[in-house]
């Protein structure tokens, strides 16, 4: 018999506040060092937080998001443990109250949906940053982060398989994405995901000993840690073994997870209220409010594409799973383009081109209503789909519009049955053979002389128009 | 007092209201107050040792700007010139702000505390910071890391603590007003002890940004003078909602001038019999009986009532207290500012040796105690259950105050007790707070005024709470008493050393 993993993953997000979670400093990553500092987020002597409302309002949002109650009441906690980057020595979080809880997130597994339980949503302020100068006998502290508001987000141990978590890590991305919650940025550190996984008995319906997995820089790494570690627990327990509770760190380089702390070496962070803020009230008015200020979500913007643009479920899916591909195809289509042709260039050339650059949607050169007029050219006839790939390249690179490029290079289709006719007739007479083979029923040396019609005209043609035309001189 | 305002006589020993009225009446130079109250200190300050450092430059500066002020004829605000003295843990931009402790030796803080602000606005001039016990953790003052501070009345006795410095001062003419913090009594009891007026104000009235936090939930900061309408006077400057502390309460704060009274009509007092049991000393208890007999004569109902969960406030006190600043002081690690011991090998064995040279006694022992009490496994047994042990005080207090308008009762079991009497026994200083703690531990307003003195001459104070908010009350209280009181009060022996 086979085991099964249970895996539960644990999110941290940095919240998209203007300033930080107790204190007026500026959020904004990337300053030299400690320049977005003051006496609050350094926790000197004597200073007391002030709470960020819109950080409180974003948490509520990613509750409603998430499907969760959101607490009438709540109160933050005191996290106790050192650490230089730790100003306060303690951390303000949230402990057994927090703002929302009990909430679920929908992922498609295999063709079906699954519910992922959502444990709870909290709010809690980050630290600052380690930072240890090669060959230095000291370290430095970065305090920019800390105090930056941060949101938790747990889910139950509801997934199955690392493709679920991936899965899960993915839909919860999109939905903090179009929540403007958090620009969700693993790099930069604004999304960190830790997972937990523990093996069972198929068919056994207690939990195993799990380890959690900390260090994953991103969501492949999550999936590729878990690989490992249901892997690496699968050997111990089918030997025989036994599992550790600990606390294990992936190492991207070497694909492996080993020990960071044991249990026993887990802290005791000694929580207690936060005396120095008031509890957190939320009244039925506040969350009717920030309810009717919800976006629309992935989930029901997939719907909405396939209702509304008669796209397939399988483009919607792919065109919502980011909000600004979802925004620029809509965009797209605002301008005019076609919707099937538009998904067709925004999943695939679009994608393609972006992925291949490594270029962020945000710093797409071809603005949407560019690509709407390019699709345009194309079902006008001015341009045939084969220059259109040309054209689109040029768009990419320079962000010149395509009625530019076309008319700079003479790209425009040749429509005048006069011109295409003066073509064919050079063909006809340059070309004897298959034109007689042709005559002959030979059908196939059309193609050719197809061929030579658009080599002769630089692809620009109108194919159909030089088929027909073709056909009757040669007819 | 109401002594004639001799010209030429020592205006340090005079209250801000009736220094107030000199300026005011350009019989009285602000230059010529803060230089009296300077020379004041340079003769008593070897013997009291109340401050750890002084202003003189800036409040002589600030006191040339006020005479200014007097000279073209504009009025001036009621604490405008007035010297005052700040316990050193409020942050000030001028000087150092240490606790008295060596682990923020050398600290300057770039912020000010919202009181010290306010003040500042209200034309108060600050003359120096004062001595108290390490973090504000004692009952003596004993526990600064820098000096020991002694009482004006009998030098070989404690001040109280821990705002003992600001007391001392007070008491000693050695400013005209104080700021002290009051986290289970910090300024009622050295206000009984040095004989003068002490007020924690309610839970949630003073603006605690910029006070070092000691337990946060108890904290208060407060004003300390020598009679009540000075302490009213402050009130009305530093009370209020603050932006900064969202513990600060948004209830308007009215005109506490307004609540000063001479009669006590129709006002229901209540003396809660559980702080006449054992310990009490005879002096205390017949002073504390015979203000109830003054307060009965200015018309008031004195009735015996009962606050039943009294035994419980110094254990519950100490989980409370210690457990929030467990918290409190782990920032103290020698990573950001104030004291670092250098020589260590990592980041851990800095911490514990920064901590272990930086602290004094006291300090580790409440650091320990309170982290025990927070400890997985005992949470619940302690701090959770002392937190439920607290809302029954809180409920104890309200059905005493639906039947009577303010308590009167002892704020100290004994007068001021001598230098080391209780250094060596935790328990016994512990107990010194009996009285005063139980106004923290449910955020009352409480204020200490004398009420004569023990057969050794030593000053006696008596306690007055009200519901929370009702400062007015107190205060009302507190005026009529003072007014009436029937007994002269005394200067402490100092002035001896002035005739040399």
């Amino acid at each position: 018999m086979g085991y099964e993993a249970i895996i539960g993953i644990e999110v941290h997000v940095e919240l998209l506040t203007r300033s930080k979670v107790f204190c007026g400093c500026s959020t904004a990553f990337g300053a030299p060092p400690n320049s977005q500092v003051c006496p609050v987020c350094l926790g000197m002597p004597g200073v007391l937080p002030v709470m960020n409302k819109r950080a409180v309002e974003l948490v509520i949002m990613t509750g409603l998001a998430l499907n969760c109650e959101i607490s009438g009441w709540s109160k933050l906690d005191r996290k106790n443990y050192f650490y230089p980057d730790l100003p306060k020595n303690y951390q303000i979080s949230q402990y057994d109250l927090p703002i929302s809880a009990g909430g679920f997130l929908e992922i498609d597994v295999d063709e079906t949906t699954k519910r992922i339980g959502i444990t709870r949503v909290h709010l809690e302020e980050d630290t600052g940053k380690n930072l240890h100068p090669e060959g230095a006998s000291y370290s430095q502290v970065d305090f920019n982060r800390c105090g930056v508001p941060l949101m938790e987000v747990v889910s139950e141990p509801d997934m199955r398989s690392p493709q679920e978590a991936h899965e899960y890590l993915q839909r919860l991305k999109a939905i903090l994405q179009y929540l403007e919650v958090s620009d969700c940025n693993m790099e930069e550190g604004s999304l960190r995901a830790e997972a937990n996984v523990s093996l069972r008995r198929e068919g056994s319906s207690e939990y195993g000993t799990k380890t959690e997995i900390k260090n994953v820089n991103s969501f492949k790494g999550v999936q590729k840690a878990l690989e490992y570690e249901i892997e690496r627990q699968n050997k111990v327990l089918s030997s025989g073994g036994a599992i550790v509770q600990e606390t294990r760190m992936w190492d991207e380089q070497r694909g492996v997870t080993s020990t960071m702390r044991s249990k026993e070496q887990a802290h005791d962070y000694r929580y207690f209220p936060e005396p120095d803020l008031v509890p957190i009230v939320v009244d039925d008015a506040w969350i009717k409010e920030l309810r009717q200020a919800l976006p629309e979500l992935p989930r029901a913007r997939k719907e909405r594409f396939v209702a509304e643009y008669g796209i397939p479920e399988y483009d919607a899916g792919v065109l919502t799973a980011a909000k600004a591909v979802a925004d620029y195809y809509e965009e797209c289509v605002r301008c005019g383009a076609e919707p099937k042709a538009a998904s067709n260039w925004v999943m695939g050339e679009l994608q393609f081109r972006l992925r291949e650059t490594g270029t962020d949607m945000a710093e797409c050169r071809i603005r949407p209503e560019d690509l709407a007029s390019m699709l345009k050219l194309i079902e006008e006839g001015t341009i045939s789909g084969k220059i259109a790939k040309a054209v689109f390249e040029e768009m990419f690179a320079t962000g010149k519009t395509p009625g530019d490029i076309v008319g700079e290079h003479g790209l425009q289709q040749i429509t005048d049955t006069e011109q295409i006719g003066e073509v064919i007739d050079a063909v006809i007479r340059d070309n004897p053979e298959p034109v007689e083979s042709y005559r002959r029923g030979k059908t196939k040396a059309l193609a050719f002389l197809v061929g030579q019609v658009m080599k002769a005209t630089r692809g620009k043609a109108n194919p159909q128009l030089v088929n027909e035309i073709l056909r009757e001189k040669l007819s | 007092m109401k002594t004639n305002k001799k010209e030429g006589a020592d205006p340090s020993g005079l209250t801000a209201h009736e220094l107030h009225d000199l300026m005011q009446l350009g019989q009285l130079r602000c230059t010529d107050l803060v230089r009296a109250v300077f020379a004041r200190i340079d003769r008593v300050e070897p013997k009291v040792k109340a401050y750890l450092c002084l202003f003189k430059e800036n409040a002589l500066e600030q006191a040339a700007r006020v005479d200014e002020k007097i000279e073209r004829g504009d009025e001036l605000g009621p604490l405008e010139g007035i010297p005052v003295a700040l316990k050193d843990v409020l942050c000030t931009l001028e000087g150092e702000t240490t606790c008295a402790s060596r682990i923020l030796k050398g600290f300057r803080a770039p912020y000010e505390a919202t009181v010290v602000r306010r003040l500042r606005e209200s034309g108060a001039i600050s003359i120096g910071k004062t001595n108290l016990d390490e973090f504000a953790m004692g009952s003596s003052t004993e526990n600064s890391a820098f000096q020991i501070t002694a009482n004006p009345w009998d030098l070989s006795r404690v001040p109280g603590g821990s705002s003992g410095g600001s007391a001392a001062a007070v008491a000693a003419d050695e400013t005209i007003v104080a700021l002290g913090s009051d986290t289970g009594g910090s300024i009622r009891q050295p206000a009984a002890l040095c004989g003068i007026v002490g007020l924690k104000p309610t839970y949630g009235r003073v603006s605690r940004y910029g006070l070092v936090a000691f337990a946060s939930s108890l904290d208060q900061i407060g004003p300390m003078a020598k009679d009540v309408k000075d302490i009213a006077l402050m009130m009305n400057a530093i009370g209020g909602k603050d932006p900064l502390d969202s513990t600060s309460a948004n209830i308007p704060v009215p005109d506490f001038l307004t609540a000063l009274a001479r009669d006590l009509s129709g006002t229901k007092i209540g003396v809660p019999k559980e702080y006449f049991g054992e310990g009490i000393d005879d002096d205390v208890r017949e002073s504390v009986e015979r203000a109830a007999d003054r307060m009965k004569n200015c018309g008031a109902e004195i009735v015996e009532v009962s606050l039943p969960h009294t035994e419980y406030a110094i254990p519950v006190y100490y989980i409370v207290a210690n457990a929030e600043a467990s918290a409190n002081l782990a920032r103290y690690d020698g990573v950001k500012y104030g004291f670092r011991f250098h020589d260590a090998n990592d980041t851990l064995a800095m911490y514990e040796k920064t901590k272990s040279h930086g602290f004094g006694q006291e300090v580790k022992r409440r650091i320990m105690l309170g982290t025990y009490a927070l400890s997985s496994g005992y949470y619940d047994a302690y701090y959770l259950k002392a937190q439920k042990v607290r809302t029954l005080f809180r409920h104890d207090f309200e059905k005493v105050f639906s039947v009577c308008d303010a308590l009167i009762m002892p704020t100290s079991p004994t007068p001021a007790f001598r230098i080391g009497e209780k250094t060596d026994d935790p328990l016994k200083m512990y107990l010194s707070d009996v009285f005063t703690i139980s106004a923290n531990l449910a955020g009352l307003p409480a204020l200490s005024i004398p009420c004569g003195y023990s057969k050794e001459g030593l000053p006696i104070g008596l306690q007055i709470m009200a519901k929370p908010f009702d400062e007015v009350t107190v205060l009302r209280v507190a005026s009529a008493y003072e007014q009436n009181r029937g007994e002269r009060l005394g200067k402490p022996p100092l002035d001896g050393d002035e005739e040399n």
